[in-house]
């Protein structure tokens, strides 16, 4: 417990040491901030529209905060982490390969898992760091508008646990490859995949196509953004959290075979 | 305090390690030799649990790498051959959590830091990024976690590699302070430290051990004092000739042409003999000059040379 938390503040001052989490916080706050006034800004026109049209009022339904704004801001605010969060996690093993650092620090009395952990916890750390930041966008639309608290709170724990499943596999892209370029490249390339396989279950076999969106990010994540925590999408994060941290302590157990 | 027994080390279908053995007693420093390439810092990152052996037994402290690799690990000291550090760190930040992650007690870090960084004269420099420091400073900071714990064990790879002369002379007096109740094995493929500060040699070559011996066995062992070194001003040919007429002599050859007509010879003893004054007598008969005579004594680079290439 003790050599965790010794990795996990080493780990979390170096983000903060070097650029990096400067640079990734700042990009991810004013691309999600521009992307949130463009809602609420389009959010406004129809509105407006509909205070002198009924018919458009009629067409959007219900002109509902919770619809128009908060889902599409999460929807949004999840696909800027799919850009960001290999940026956090590419060096996390890479860099450790690269200067030889891994070679003292897995002579030193840990283990592979205290390393692991602390590796990934200070990651989440500077995420819900990142999180806790775009909370300002729900906290306007409460001061000035009535959206429902629910699927704010739930949309906020789908982004977690999905940020913390981008985070694991970001880990295991990272104890690859020596090269943080292709760390974060590999990590890119699966993300996408597993965001976009769903799109390809409508293609094939219905039977299969269940069985590839459920592999996939998207439909897991729906249901959070609507307000509802449905055990079996919190199973299926965990087991994919669980997944890639277990693949790469086999990785780097391997590494330690091969030398 | 180690013993190794018929370790060997593949790299896929590479053997890096053939089998070697040896055993270091507790309070002993070891000098471990070989060209690059010859296996010292795969043995030594067996040793030190950051990977296993393909076959064979390593007990370190008592405790079996592979089998208690935790219990080796909290004993041991290690500097890694090209010293990586964290070079985002500073320097006290760096050595407390090495400190703590090595399992010294919160309460003493402190303390523990301070000396070590007394101990490898790094106070100075305690608040700099360790990016910044030169190498010789780096290498002090490597030393200095190593020790940080106070281990029973110190494993030091090549610890004056890339360094400068006075440097190397500074870091081989931090280690020889260091011997006394820690048990040392030290890796260098450039030798006169280990002529100064070890008792026991092993010398390995291509995976193999080639010999175990303290320094001045090794030397006498291999050629004991039966050679002399004579620079000689006069014929060549003549002196050759003459001296090989000299009682207790064996063997003279020119060693080296210097300059004009003076030239270097090596001169074979027979045993038992010192023909010193006889070949001296000699020299001054025929009129020749004698500039220089002395025994030849060789370096354990010579020594190490001439062990490896005779195969
Ligand atoms: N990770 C590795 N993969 C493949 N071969 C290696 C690896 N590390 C070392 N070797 C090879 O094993 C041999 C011994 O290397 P090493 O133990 O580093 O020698 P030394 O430290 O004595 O210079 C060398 O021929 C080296 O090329
Ligand atoms: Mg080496």
């Amino acid at each position: 417990m003790r050599n965790f938390y010794l990795i996990f503040k080493k780990e979390l001052k170096s983000y903060f040491t070097s650029p990096i989490a400067y640079v990734v916080i700042t990009i991810f706050m004013v691309i999600s901030g521009y992307f949130f006034y463009n809602i609420v800004a389009t959010f406004a026109t129809i509105s407006y529209q509909a205070t002198i049209n009924p018919m458009v009022a009629k067409q959007y339904g219900l002109l509902n905060v919770t619809e128009i704004v908060v889902r599409p801001l999460f929807g949004n605010i999840s696909v800027i982490m799919l850009l960001m969060m290999p940026l956090l996690t590419m060096r996390l093993f890479s860099e450790e390969k690269k200067t030889g650092t891994i070679e003292l620090l897995l002579t030193y009395p840990v283990t592979d898992m205290e390393v692991l952990l602390g590796k990934f916890f200070a990651c989440l750390a500077v995420f819900v760091l990142m999180l806790v930041l775009t909370g300002t966008y729900p906290l306007l639309l409460i001061i000035y508008g009535q959206p429902e608290i629910g699927p704010v709170i739930t949309g906020y724990l789908g982004l977690l646990v999905l940020g913390a499943s981008f985070i694991s596999l970001g880990i295991f892209a990272s104890s690859l490859s020596e090269n943080q370029i292709i760390a974060a490249t590999v990590a890119f390339g699966a993300l996408i995949f597993f965001w976009m396989m769903s799109f390809s279950s409508a293609l094939v076999d219905p039977s299969i196509g269940k069985i590839i969106s459920y592999i996939s990010f998207t439909d897991h994540l729906e249901a959070f953004a609507k307000g509802v925590v449905d055990t079996e999408d919190i199973i299926y994060y965990a087991v994919f959290i669980i997944l890639f941290m277990f693949l790469t302590l086999r990785i780097l157990e391997s590494n330690k075979w091969r030398g | 305090m180690i013993e190794v027994e018929n370790l060997t080390k593949n790299y896929g279908s590479y053997q890096a390690l053939k089998g070697i053995s040896f055993t270091v007693k507790k309070g002993e420093i070891l000098g471990f030799l070989g060209p690059n390439g010859a296996g010292k810092t795969t043995t030594m990152r067996i040793l030190t649990g950051f990977f296993p052996a393909t076959s064979g037994k390593a007990k370190v402290a008592g405790f079996d790498v592979f089998e208690e690799p935790l219990e080796v690990k909290k004993r041991i000291g290690y500097l890694p051959e090209n010293v990586p550090l964290y070079r985002d760190m500073v320097v006290s930040d760096y050595l407390r959590f090495t400190a703590g992650i090595k399992g010294i007690k919160k309460m003493d870090i402190g303390d523990r830091v301070r000396k070590v960084m007394q101990d490898c004269a790094l106070t100075d420099v305690s608040h700099k990024l360790i990016g910044e420091l030169s190498k010789g400073y780096r290498q002090r900071v490597g030393l200095a976690q190593a020790l940080v714990n106070d281990p029973e064990v110190l494993i030091l790879d090549e610890p004056t590699i890339g360094l400068d002369p006075k440097q190397i002379i500074e870091i081989r007096k931090l280690i020889k302070n260091l011997a006394g109740k820690r048990t040392i094995i030290l890796s260098t493929h450039i030798l006169p430290e280990v002529s100064m500060t070890c008792q026991r040699v092993v010398i390995i070559n291509k995976g193999e051990v080639v010999a175990v011996d303290t320094p001045q066995n090794l030397t006498s062992k291999i050629y004991g004092r039966n050679k002399l070194i004579i620079r000689i001003d006069g014929p060549s040919g003549d002196i050759q000739r003459e001296l090989k007429t000299v009682r207790g002599v064996d063997k003279v050859e020119v060693k080296e042409v210097m300059s004009g007509s003076v030239s270097e010879y090596i001169v074979d003893i027979k045993e038992g003999e010192d023909p010193r004054r006889w070949v001296a007598s000699q020299v001054v008969k025929n009129g020749w000059g004698l500039l220089e005579m002395r025994p030849l004594e060789m370096s354990l680079e010579e020594i190490f040379i001439k062990l490896v290439t005779k195969e």
